[in-house]
This record gives structure tokens, C-alpha cells and sequence, in this order.
């Protein structure tokens, strides 16, 4: 099974054993060996991005939009540096990645040699785990393990740091093994008993609602699968979070929408008032709950996540199941059909009447316009244009990202990559280049605000060079919208550099990148622009000129409950004044 | 639109008392694995009161950490988890939920001084059973083990007496009984 060879072509052989097809990088002195193999060989198809955090965030995109682990190649110091903010991105959305970088040679390490960093230290808090390796008989076990930690439990970032010296160095290659790890050990199959406990308080419920997140989509399509069938069962509402879209279909009668701070009315309104709260892959992160203490305050919660410690974290639970969401779904069908449980139809029929109510309140409704694109329009006509096409959206972050997660309906998972935790500017367009790398056939589109996607634009050039022919959708307002809607209810509408002066001709700077530029600046172009950008096959940035004082809303303020929404349609200029306590504005 | 009443702060800190645990970590002995468990502290803000570690099991090269460290209920139960989820970590024990856990420490405390007070130095050390084990004309250095109340006591009683200065081991610990943590 051992076989003798350099440590760079233990890497290439640790990747082709890993069945990795792509990887993302970008060379530099202290990873020359291993480029120096990838020269050598057509098993491995490398993507030179343009910058290290494009290639984090491509594979990001590649990873989300596979299932797959996502695989990244960067040199040493800056090369490593610089891919520390999509590192913790894909951290704080548990992104399986593995990210290897090239290091100063051993003898130099602590030196401050030319591009020296210390990777491992920087890394540390943004990896779910990371390797410094220094003998080149410990590296196809490190890679290994790499992808095994980075892919199983609750995925996550993994960075191997490999000096120069151990690249060239000679030694024993060892191919997959079935071992187990020491001490990491990741529990799927949850508690038999709290799966009981969990089935009979869903059994009794009156008010039932179910909350799910990113961690069905992680877990793989089976969990998806499973959470439809155990929602058709119960006949329950359900609601998800931004990371959980398309877990469950958005067309479905049982669907609530997305919820938290830019979600629906009868999404919060339904989290606030139910009795029995069945969380699944989420994890009562601040943007879903609003204020703690009047989270939900009459619920028995449940909560089936594969990381224990997001258990209990900020809302305590009644009955958590720590295990892997396909596992604890099947269990919880399973007891389901054995249980046969009579449902209180009665309470639920008033339940789904109170829904319907609140459903009728059309939260998302917003005034059209003749003269100017509303950027919610711009959304609806590009969901409904691209009907009838394989669809994967990315965005950035900001009201575009919030509008495109209120307006395009997911009906399957793995279609929809958002930076959710961290909120990074910039992720969409090179998430967007590695999605299209993964399918290359199907429709990209990353939904754009203009000040994010001008963080990460150099992807341009590598969508070029590939010919991947995303689709960049910018919805331009000038603003930092997000920010200026912040300033506008926070610090009395003084819009403090959030306004962008001097903005490129988004039309001239794709085609300086060798790709099309499409504007559109009334709500009369806009079909026809869409519809000439989804017939091209280059990559497109598309101009679409829109309101530029839209806000995104419902809208949940800082330090309120989710009953306390603001609405779009019904406000006054004092009402956004007030909406936000003091207390709430420290908050943000 | 209706306001939220006044009383609405969201930024209270809840009056939840705080605890102070004593937790034992067991890992790896392999580089950066003491700078993982330091870190998840600082990073997330959790508090480190004592902290002590060395290798326990050679063969297996496994360090044992004891850590006293104090918060409300649900920042220790939070603490444990976010230790559990070290790839190196193989155990983490709150040895204060198990109850009433043996903790001893050990402390070098030097003083110096003459005539009486030299004499009261010896005699306090002689009453808690701290050893001599460094000595001149001028000077002690005793060796003090036991509980952290004992040590802190000696070191009080010290202060007056000329006390130089002190080096503390950090708080070691163990359950009671014939069982493995």
C-alpha cells in the first residue's frame, strides 16, 4: 500500500485518493514544488483565481453546490493571509474545505524569512482544525485526516500547512486507510429516547412549528429528502433559515418563508406564538431570535443538531438530540409511523387559520414603479425568466442578498450559496466562478450589489480565463444599501460614507474582462436584458439600475421580538425613527 | 406601529450567579494543542482562573489539563462543549458536577529577613508543614502544598514577614472513588 515519493506528489496522490477533481490557487515561491507536479499531470484540474480569497470562496461555492469538500492551494504568508476571511466564512456556514499551504522551509520557520507567516496560529481560530506537518512519513495520513475532519461531523475549514523542505523531501505515501480517528469521533444517530420525547411532544402539539437550517443541506440531499417526507406526514408548517433555503420547497403549502430579521410575517409570527418548536441543522443564531428573552416564549423546544455545543448556546432547549439530520429525520419518521399518534386536528385547523391570517398580511408586497426598477421586481422577473433552466444563485451581502432570499424560491437544496454567518462582501462572484466550474452547463447567477462585488471583481478575469459564463447581476443603487438603510434608522439618516461616488461603467468593466455588459434602467428593458443575459454564453455583469432608496423589509429591529416587525408599506418617517430602542441600537 | 415599552433592554446581563468549575481536559501531547485550549478561552471570553498541564500517560502521549474557570450555568455547559469539539481532545470532565473533587497545589515561596521575624517565618512554616528547601542567613524558600485557601493563607501570613516573591503550580485535580474520570 506504501509507496516512496516526494511530498508534492504526495499531495497530488492524496487528492487523486480523495477523488478531488478540482482545486482553486494560486502559486507562489513557497508551494512551487507541488505546482511543479500539477504540471505533470491532467488528473487534477487546477483554477488560478485571481486572489486567495476568491479561490476560499470559489471552492466554498463548489463545496456548497456539491456536496463535495472544497479544495484550495495557496502559498505561504500573504498567499495564507489572504485566504483567512473565506476560511472563516466557510467556518461560520460549515463549509467542508481543505485548504493546503505552502510554507517557508523548516529550518527557516520563526526566522520572519520571506513571506513567512505563522499559518497554523493565524488559522487556528478559523479552522475547525489545522496541521503544521514536519516529517514528510506524517503527510498522506495528515492529508487524509484533513479531509476526513473537514467533511464529517459539522463540516468546516481544515488548513494544511506543509514547509517547503517537506515537499521535496522523500518518504512512504499511504493510501486511504478505514482507521479510526484517537479522539474525533462524530456522533450521527441520535438519542433513541429523546427521539421518543421528541415524536410524543410533536404529537400533542397545538400550535407545532418546524425551524430548519443550513445543517439539512450540509448533511447531504438524503436529509432533505427526509425532512419533506416527516413535514408531509405531520401536516406541520415550516419555516428555515437564510442558510436552509431550498431544503424544503418553497412552492409547498407548508412553507412559511425564510424567517428572522428580513423574514415573513407569518414565518416570526408563527415562531413567536408556537407551542412545540422541532429545530433542525439551525442554531438560534442572533439574527433568527431577536431578543433573547422574548424568544418564543411559550414553546417546548426541540433541537437535533450534530454539534453539541451549538446546543443550549443561546436558547435553552427542552429537548436536544445531538446526531446527523438525515440519522435523527429517519428516527423520527420512524417513531412517527409507529407511534400512529391522533393529532389535535381541531387545535391545528386554528393554527393553520391563524397562519393564513397572517399570510394574508402580504408582508412582502412593496409599490411597483414605472419610472424606476424596484429591486424586488428586478428579483420576481429574474425567478420568473429563468424558469425551465438549472439555476444556482449566489450572492453577496447586503439588501440584494436579503430580497433574492425573500423573492427567488428555492425548491431544491444545494441551489443557493449566501455567506449567512460571517456576512462576507465579495463572497458571490468567486463562489459563483466555482459553482459554474462544478456545473458547467447549468445557469450561474450571482445576485450582486455593487460595493460587494467590487471587492472581489478580479474573478472577472478568472471566469474569463476558464470560460465560465457566470452571470453577474448587479442590483445598483450607489448605496452600501444595507448600511445606508442602518444609517437611515439608526443615526438619523446621516448616510456616512456609505454613498459611492465613483463607480465604474459596469458595462465597459465587463467587457474589459472579455465579457458581455448589459444595463437596464427601466422597468420597460428589463425582460429583454434578462433574457439576452441568460442567452449569452460569456460571463455577463448586468447593470440593473435600480430604486436607490429602497429599503428590505419586514424587517425585525435590533432588540425586539419577532411580533414587533416593521412592515414596509405602512411607515412613517417617525415610525423608523423609533423603531429601534437605545438598547437595540448597541446591538446591531 | 406600536413601540416596545421602555422596560425592553435587551443588552441586561441576565442575574444568573456565577460558578466557578474545575474541568479536566484530557489531549494529545502534540504541538499547539495548549494554544487551541488557551485560545478557545480568549476567543471566546470565557475565564481561566488556574490552569495546569502536563504529560499523564506517555506511552499514549496524552496531556492531562486541569482548568478552574467560573460563569453562569450555561457558559460552563457551553465551555465543556466547546472543548469536546478539539479534534485533539479526547475527554473533557467537569469534575465539579461529579462532586466534591480532590484539587491540591503547590507553591515555592521565598522570604527573606532576619532576627524575629525569621523566626515567626519558620514557626508559621512548621505550623502548615511547608518544607525548607532552600536556605541561608538571609533567607527561606519553603515548598507549601494543599489547597488553594491553605496556600493563599501562607502567603498572607508571609507578606509581613518578608516575602520576596512566589511561584504557584496552578490547581491539580482528581475525582474521589476507585474510577477513571
Amino acid at each position: 500500500m506504501s509507496r516512496a515519493m516526494t511530498g508534492a506528489q504526495m499531495v497530488l496522490e492524496a487528492l487523486a485518493d480523495q477523488g478531488v477533481e478540482h482545486i482553486f490557487g494560486y502559486p507562489g515561491g513557497a508551494v512551487l514544488p507541488i505546482y511543479d507536479e500539477l504540471h505533470q499531470q491532467d488528473r487534477l484540474k487546477h483554477i488560478l483565481v485571481r486572489h486567495e480569497q476568491g479561490a476560499v470562496h470559489a471552492a466554498e461555492g463548489y463545496a456548497r453546490s456539491t456536496g463535495k469538500v472544497g479544495c484550495v492551494l495557496v502559498t505561504s504568508g500573504p498567499g495564507a493571509t489572504n485566504a483567512v476571511t473565506g476560511l472563516t466564512d466557510a467556518l461560520m456556514d460549515s463549509i467542508p474545505i481543505v485548504c493546503i499551504t505552502g510554507q517557508v522551509p523548516t529550518h527557516l520557520i520563526g526566522n520572519d524569512a520571506f513571506q513567512e507567516c505563522d499559518t497554523v496560529g493565524i488559522t487556528r481560530p478559523c479552522t475547525k482544525h489545522n496541521y503544521l506537518v514536519k516529517d514528510v512519513n506524517q503527510l498522506s495520513r495528515v492529508l487524509h485526516e484533513a479531509f476526513y475532519v473537514a467533511r464529517t461531523g459539522r463540516p468546516g475549514p481544515v488548513v494544511v500547512d506543509i514547509p517547503k523542505d517537506i515537499q521535496f523531501a522523500k518518504g512512504e505515501y499511504t493510501g486511504l486507510t478505514n482507521s479510526q480517528h484517537k479522539s474525533y469521533n462524530p456522533r450521527v444517530q441520535g438519542d433513541e429516547r429523546a427521539v421518543q420525547a421528541a415524536v410524543e411532544l410533536m404529537a400533542n402539539a397545538k400550535r407545532p412549528l418546524f425551524y430548519t437550517g443550513g445543517g439539512i443541506v450540509n448533511s447531504g440531499p438524503l436529509a432533505s429528502a427526509r425532512l419533506r417526507e416527516l413535514v408531509r406526514m405531520t401536516g406541520f408548517p415550516i419555516t428555515s433559515t437564510l442558510m436552509g433555503l431550498g431544503a424544503y420547497p418553497a412552492s409547498d403549502q407548508q412553507w412559511l418563508g425564510m424567517l428572522g430579521m428580513h423574514g415573513t410575517y407569518e414565518a416570526n409570527n408563527a415562531m413567536h406564538d408556537c407551542d412545540v418548536m422541532i429545530c433542525i441543522g439551525a442554531r438560534f443564531d442572533d439574527r433568527i431570535t431577536g431578543r433573547v428573552d422574548a424568544f418564543s416564549p411559550g414553546s417546548k423546544k426541540i433541537h437535533v443538531d450534530i454539534d453539541r455545543s451549538s446546543i443550549n448556546k443561546n436558547v435553552k432547549v427542552d429537548i436536544p438530540i445531538v446526531g446527523d439530520c438525515a440519522h435523527v429525520l429517519q428516527q423520527m419518521i420512524d417513531a412517527w409511523q409507529a407511534k400512529k399518534p391522533k393529532l389535535d386536528k381541531k387545535a391545528l385547523k386554528t393554527w393553520w387559520g391563524e397562519i393564513d391570517r397572517w399570510r394574508a398580511r402580504k408582508c412582502l408586497s412593496y409599490r411597483k414603479r414605472d419610472d424606476v426598477i424596484m429591486p424586488q421586481y428586478a428579483i420576481e422577473r429574474l425567478y420568473a425568466l429563468t424558469r425551465g433552466h438549472d439555476v444556482y444563485i449566489t450572492t453577496e451581502v447586503g439588501q440584494h442578498q436579503m430580497w433574492a432570499a425573500q423573492f427567488f424560491k428555492f425548491e431544491e437544496p444545494n441551489r443557493w450559496m449566501t455567506s449567512g454567518g460571517l456576512g462576507t462582501m465579495g463572497y458571490g462572484l468567486p463562489a459563483a466562478v466555482g459553482v459554474q466550474v462544478a456545473h458547467p452547463d447549468s445557469l450561474v447567477i450571482d445576485i450582486a450589489g455593487e460595493a460587494s462585488v467590487l471587492m472581489t471583481m478580479q474573478e472577472m478575469s478568472t471566469a474569463a480565463q476558464y470560460d465560465l459564463p457566470i452571470k453577474i447581476f448587479i442590483l445598483n443603487n450607489e448605496y452600501m444599501g444595507m448600511v445606508r438603510q442602518w444609517q437611515e434608522l439608526l443615526h438619523g439618516g446621516r448616510y456616512s460614507h456609505s454613498y459611492t461616488a465613483a463607480l465604474p461603467d459596469f458595462v465597459k468593466l465587463a467587457e474589459a474582462y472579455q465579457g458581455v455588459g448589459i444595463r437596464a434602467e427601466k422597468p420597460s428593458e428589463l425582460d429583454d436584458a434578462i433574457k439576452e443575459m441568460i442567452a449569452v454564453k460569456k460571463p455577463v455583469i448586468f447593470d440593473c439600475r435600480v430604486d436607490k432608496h429602497a429599503n428590505c423589509f419586514p424587517m425585525i429591529p435590533s432588540g425586539e421580538a419577532h411580533n414587533h416587525m416593521l412592515m414596509g408599506d405602512d411607515l412613517t418617517g417617525e415610525d423608523i425613527e423609533n423603531a429601534i430602542t437605545e438598547e437595540g441600537k448597541v446591538m446591531v | 406601529m406600536s413601540k416596545q415599552p421602555g422596560s425592553a433592554y435587551p443588552l441586561e446581563k441576565r442575574e444568573e450567579k456565577s460558578e466557578t468549575h474545575t474541568m479536566t481536559v484530557l489531549v494529545d501531547n502534540e504541538p499547539g494543542v495548549l494554544a487551541r485550549v488557551i485560545g478557545l478561552f480568549s476567543g471566546r471570553g470565557y475565564n481561566i482562573e488556574s490552569l495546569t498541564v502536563s504529560e499523564t500517560e506517555h506511552e499514549a502521549h496524552l496531556s492531562r489539563i486541569t482548568i478552574v474557570t467560573s460563569g453562569p450555568p450555561m457558559v460552563i455547559e457551553q465551555i465543556q462543549h466547546q472543548l469536546e469539539r478539539l479534534i485533539p481532545v479526547h475527554s473533557v470532565t467537569d469534575l465539579t458536577v461529579k462532586g466534591n473533587p480532590i484539587e491540591r497545589e503547590l507553591a515555592m515561596v521565598k522570604v527573606a529577613g532576619l532576627g524575629e521575624k525569621r523566626v515567626e517565618a519558620m514557626r508559621l512554616a512548621d505550623a502548615f508543614r511547608a518544607q525548607v528547601i532552600d536556605a541561608s542567613t538571609e533567607h527561606f524558600v519553603f515548598e507549601i502544598t494543599g489547597k488553594q485557601s491553605k496556600i493563599e493563607q501562607f502567603i498572607a501570613l508571609m507578606q509581613p514577614l518578608g516575602l520576596v516573591e512566589v511561584s504557584r503550580t496552578g490547581l491539580a485535580a482528581i475525582s474521589r472513588g476507585p474510577e477513571r474520570m
